[in-house]
């Protein structure tokens, strides 16, 4: 690991001035990416604002909206009641995210900007990465890929969006709330991400030294059915090959809302909003999930090692369907 | 810089830290608690598991100055003077280490997840709760099983 400077930063505005003033600086919050990639040499910055000891955590609920703040822990909102009881799919998605330790560590707002678990991004003797340095190509596309993306990908980049959490956050219409130096602003989630186009190092619409200060997700209506589905290569503790966050509001045999989003396949989170579109109004049948999870993947671009993951995807969508409609009913 | 911590209940200072250094490098090398194993240093193995503030932490990926002024619990912390925390006794008694180098961190995790068990923990529960605490003997069998008899499990 380089050298740096630690900063242990008093308030939110300090913090911000700090960090915005410095291409250089970076904020520290859970730290397990920030450190894990400093320590493989993949970020190397001048100087860390250390941040966690400020007054953005909590878990608040207003009306039909649960406001997060961003220092919030996966496992402080895992265990949140309104989470459990309104929002079960996403509590799903958290636990199913990381282990019980790092679910303690890992913040809601870090969460959002993990990196990618790219083999070739996260080693910096490969010298091909555009996401580390634009225009040096895309070694994952060239060589052996497999936990990479299908959806958003191009031969510049198929670095994969790793969080589960944010899936469902997508699934929901989440908004992020960011605090830069001048002044405050609200992103919809699905704005947030950026798709890598021929700039796979922006990743999001951040500028350098806006804050995430709080995320906020509107709660499922009541009796609402959802579930997280992931898929891995083991039972536990492992990242997903593909993922699907599910939600149903079902009236009188006729599916009324649909939200569906996918992980393990987008270079962001992705939302399949013509599975969404084709579910509302049919009624709730494993052929008409069939039909409207076919619809999910449009247009993949796949290499020889993720090429597996197209039909992986539509039948994980299927399958949560599914699951959705028959067991992830109110608890 | 100076770092000041309270570990396993006494206040302790470090100096000289540097900043690159991690909460697992302060414990071990600088306040003599080799307890906490330095393993993957990714977060990944759970071997340098610790109570930071009372919840269970990979100190490696913990910066030091992050612990500044903050209460941390080792595995050095849990016995007591009458002897071996049931959970380590467990342990002992079923086997449960090998070649010993997972054990202090599947101590505190299974230390964890009892405090906040209600009731007895399934053996699902079990495994997920200790799904990061990598066992590279793969001894997990006689690790469910001190799990198991440390809980009270009457097939513990």
């Amino acid at each position: 690991m380089r050298e740096f400077e630690y900063v242990r930063a008093g308030e939110v505005g300090q913090a911000v001035a700090m960090v915005t003033a410095d291409p250089e600086t970076s904020y520290l919050a859970g730290g397990t990416t920030q450190l894990d990639l400093m320590k493989d040499g993949v970020l190397a910055p001048d100087r860390l604002v250390d941040i966690t000891r400020l007054p953005l955590g909590g878990v608040t609920r207003d009306g039909d909206v649960l406001r997060v703040g961003a220092l919030a822990s996966m496992e402080e909102l895992a265990a949140d009641p309104t989470v459990a009881e309104r929002l079960p799919f996403l509590r799903e998605a958290l636990l199913m995210g990381a282990s019980p330790q790092l679910r303690n560590m890992a913040t809601i707002g870090g969460n959002l900007l993990q990196r990618t678990r790219c083999r070739y991004f996260r080693d910096p003797a490969v010298s091909a990465c555009n996401k580390r340095r634009r225009g040096t190509g895309c070694a994952a596309v060239q060589e052996v890929a497999r936990m990479h993306a299908i959806l958003g990908a191009s031969e510049h980049c198929i670095a994969l969006h790793p969080s589960d959490m944010a899936v469902a956050l997508v699934a929901l219409d989440a908004v992020v709330h960011l605090l830069g130096a001048g002044g405050s602003r609200s992103v919809p989630i699905r704005e947030f991400y950026l798709l890598p186009g021929d700039t796979p190092d922006v990743e999001n619409v951040l500028r350098h030294g806006e804050l995430i200060t709080a995320v906020e997700v509107p709660l499922l209506p009541p009796g609402a059915r959802s579930t997280y589905l992931k898929v891995r290569d083991r039972a536990s503790y492992e990242f997903a090959l593909t993922s699907a966050a599910v939600a149903l509001r079902i009236d009188g045999g006729v599916i009324g809302e649909a939200r569906v989003a996918m992980g393990g396949v987008g270079t962001v989170p992705w939302r399949a909003t013509t599975t969404e579109q084709m579910l509302e109004g049919s009624p709730p049948s494993p052929e008409v999930f069939a039909a409207a999870a076919e619809l999910a993947i449009t247009d993949p671009y796949v290499v020889p090692g993720t090429a597996f993951k197209v039909e992986l995807a539509k039948r994980t969508v299927a399958r949560a369907l599914r699951t959705a409609a028959t067991q992830g009913g109110p608890r | 810089m100076r770092v000041t911590v309270t570990v396993n209940g006494e206040e302790r200072i470090a100096d000289d830290v540097w900043e690159g250094e991690s909460l697992l490098y302060v414990l071990r090398e600088r306040l003599g608690l080799p307890g906490a194993k330095n393993a993957c240093e990714q977060g990944e193995c759970g071997s340098c598991t610790v109570y930071l503030d009372g919840v269970p932490v990979c100190a490696c990926l913990v910066a030091a100055g992050q612990a500044e002024s903050r209460t941390v619990v080792t595995v050095e912390g849990l016995a007591s003077d009458e002897g071996l925390h049931p959970v380590q006794q467990a342990f002992v008694e079923c086997g449960a280490v090998q070649c010993g180098f997972c054990t202090p961190g599947l101590i505190v995790q299974t230390h964890a997840l009892l405090a906040a068990s209600e009731g007895v923990p399934s053996d699902l529960e079990i495994r997920e709760a200790l799904a990061g605490n990598l066992c590279r003997c793969t001894g997990y069998e006689k690790i469910l099983d001190a799990v198991r008899q440390a809980a009270g499990r009457a097939d513990g």
